[in-house]
């Protein structure tokens, strides 16, 4: 267009060096960590087993298998042993994590959509509407989540639905008061007022200027409520408050629950399986915020 | 490069007037302010810290934080719409497209989750309804424009792959991608190193002159209002005080405060080396504590009895073509008009 006779002060970019992405910088990072590498391995195995596993494995969890009370790694067929009506325990671990594992993303997803509603609608309108949605979220922090979930599901058909609903619908305070502290933060800086003077409303302030830097530790506690909302469902399971028509790792635990004692394998196997999908989900989360967080890379 | 007076002025501010509900009570920031600015002209803006030049700046965008603060009289007119009579959303049409604005800080004015190319196109898809790939070429255009080397490789750099100065120039880029009547630029060399604050000044009288966008330049730098505009306006405590071509204001300042302020600037003849740099007296009063009269009076060293009770009426010298706000020059006027 113009030709410019502007004396430059800065070359561009040497040829040897590769400019990179904040999404690629941020791989490169949590590449590097060991930890973060480890959970995400163990989370793809575990999501490989499951999704193939019981198409392979072809046996229903509810049968009954062989005798109850079979113990594992005793019988050919029978694994994993059986619980006390002799279902194949190997067979409920496979298909049991896909409800887990769905009911903890749909949690999450929920819990995230909630919050950062509210959240970035408090912390970039602030006066009123912070007033309001800061009082909600308080009112839904002072409730007790457990027993409020509880009361929730047993409001309803204990079906998969309503406990996703239900663990949204309690642990979403957090992720709003985050979402709203990063949105005060982040509205007032320059960049944000050097957009509204280019003529972008709101709503395109919110979610193209403000959210994608706000989106960092989001991203991370997101990740952690994933593994929150599967212990969550693998609690409600526990108590009798899930779908018993699906099998889950939780349902497991609380279905042989009265049979510890004579049959730990039924209740140590899913428990092993929980523990290790949370485990994974939050060195995942862990690795996602060093990654996405510049500050820390220099420590 | 004076444009004649004969023609409308394409901005005629008048009678601005913003409040600030703070806790200690009404602060009235900005009362009275009035210039009018035409096309391809570069009028200055200078004062002091707190004096309203950037709130006269965030009022005629319609970016005052509103509460606490509001614009309580006044029009913008810019190309004969009066801006503070627009709703919302043909304000926002306005914005970035006919009037835009180029804030302090380069280093924190480019959002860091996008390429330069993005931003500066975001301004056209918001606003021209181009499609990405024009956009960028128009980024391209833009970058090239405002004398970023290589632009078509760098319009897919990161903000902080550039430096102070070349953000500047993408601020700029930015600014005039729409080819704006008026370009707002509040300090834009304020956060520069003194070569690079050269370099943009020439860029932006450049660009002002191929483009014919009229410019406002807020400044405390006497040095840039001499080489960058045509007119000046000094403001003081929220009104202009003085205006006028910049030679006739910067040659014979008519009021003490723009005498002083020039005096300030450290320069050639007022002070030698080793001497200590020249001050006004005392600092901007509190603008709650206003009390009648002329806030300048305080720190005046010509400041009479009345400058304490009354504030002057404005005096127009040569046809309207400077103005001042003085109890000295009140007098002139009545000698001479009598």
């Amino acid at each position: 267009m113009m030709q410019t006779q502007h004396p430059t002060v800065t070359p561009a970019a040497p040829p040897g060096v590769q400019v990179i992405s904040p999404l690629r910088e941020a791989w490169r990072v949590f590449r590097g960590n060991k930890a973060a590498m480890l959970g995400l391995v163990l989370l793809s195995c575990i999501m490989l087993l499951m999704v193939v596993g019981p198409g392979l494995y072809g046996v229903n969890a509810f049968d009954i298998a062989g005798a109850p009370f079979t113990e594992p790694f005793v019988q050919q067929q029978l694994w994993l042993g059986t619980d006390y009506l002799g279902r194949d325990i190997l067979a409920g671990m496979l298909i049991g994590g896909r409800a887990t594992v769905m009911v903890g993303l749909a949690a999450a997803c929920i819990t995230v959509s909630i919050g950062v509603t509210v959240g970035s609608l408090a912390g970039y309108f602030g006066g009123w509407v912070d007033t309001l949605l800061s009082r909600l979220t308080e009112l839904f922090q002072v409730l007790p989540t457990l027993l409020f979930a509880m009361v929730l599901v047993t409001l309803f058909q204990p079906s998969l639905g309503v406990v996703v609903m239900a663990i949204g619908l309690v642990s979403w305070t957090g992720t709003a008061r985050l979402a709203r502290a990063e949105f005060m933060r982040l509205r007032h800086l320059e960049y944000v007022s050097a957009a509204r003077a280019m003529g972008a409303r709101h709503l395109r302030l919110m979610l193209r200027e403000i959210l994608p830097n706000a989106l960092p530790p989001l991203i991370v506690s997101a990740t952690l409520i994933i593994g929150v909302a599967i212990l969550f469902e693998a609690g409600l399971s526990f108590l009798g408050l899930s779908d018993p028509n699906v099998m889950s790792w939780g349902y497991m635990i609380g279905a042989n629950r009265r049979n510890i004692l004579e049959c730990w394998w039924a209740v140590s196997f899913p428990g092993a399986a929980i523990f290790l999908t949370v485990l994974s989900v939050s060195l995942v989360g862990d690795g996602l915020n060093d990654a996405l967080n510049p500050k820390l890379h220099l420590r | 490069m004076t444009t004649p007076i004969v023609s409308p002025a394409l901005l005629d501010v008048s009678n601005l007037g913003v409040e600030f509900q703070t806790r200690g009570g009404v602060a009235r920031v900005l009362e009275e302010v009035a210039f009018q600015v035409h096309r391809g002209e570069t009028l200055g803006l200078v004062g002091e810290s707190g004096c309203g030049k950037s709130m006269t700046a965030l009022a005629m965008m319609r970016l005052i934080p509103t509460p606490p603060g509001r614009i309580t009289s006044g029009r913008v007119v810019l190309d004969g719409k009066d801006l503070l009579a627009l709703d919302e959303p043909a304000m926002r049409h306005h914005r970035g497209n006919r009037i835009s604005m180029i804030f302090q800080e380069p280093m924190t004015s480019l959002n860091p989750a996008y390429t330069v190319g993005n931003q500066i196109g975001e301004a056209v898809r918001l606003h021209q309804g181009l499609d990405r790939k024009a956009a960028t070429t128009c980024a391209i255009d833009m970058l090239e424009a405002v004398g970023i080397p290589a632009a078509k490789a760098r319009v897919h750099d990161y903000p902080h792959q550039f430096s102070g100065g070349m953000r500047q120039r993408v601020m700029i880029a930015m600014a005039l991608a729409c080819k704006p009547d008026v370009l707002i630029a509040d300090e834009p060399t304020t956060a520069l190193d003194v070569t690079v604050q050269a370099q943009i000044f020439d860029l932006i009288s450049d660009l002002r002159e191929r483009t014919g966008t009229a410019v406002v330049l807020i400044t405390h730098d006497m040095g840039a209002i001499a080489e960058m505009a045509d007119r000046v306006a000094v403001m003081y405590a929220g009104r202009i005080v003085e205006e006028g071509s910049v030679a006739e204001v910067l040659q014979a300042p008519l009021h003490p405060y723009t005498r002083g302020l020039i005096a300030c600037a450290p320069g050639r003849r007022t002070t030698g080396f080793g001497e200590p740099l020249t001050e006004i007296p005392g600092t901007v009063p509190s603008l709650l504590e206003r009390r009648g009269g002329c806030a300048f009076a305080d720190r005046c060293s010509d400041v009479q009895p009345r400058c304490r009770t009354h504030l002057p009426a404005e005096t127009r010298i040569d046809a309207g073509r400077r103005r001042v706000l003085c109890w000295l020059h009140a007098e002139e006027k009545r000698e001479t008009s009598s």
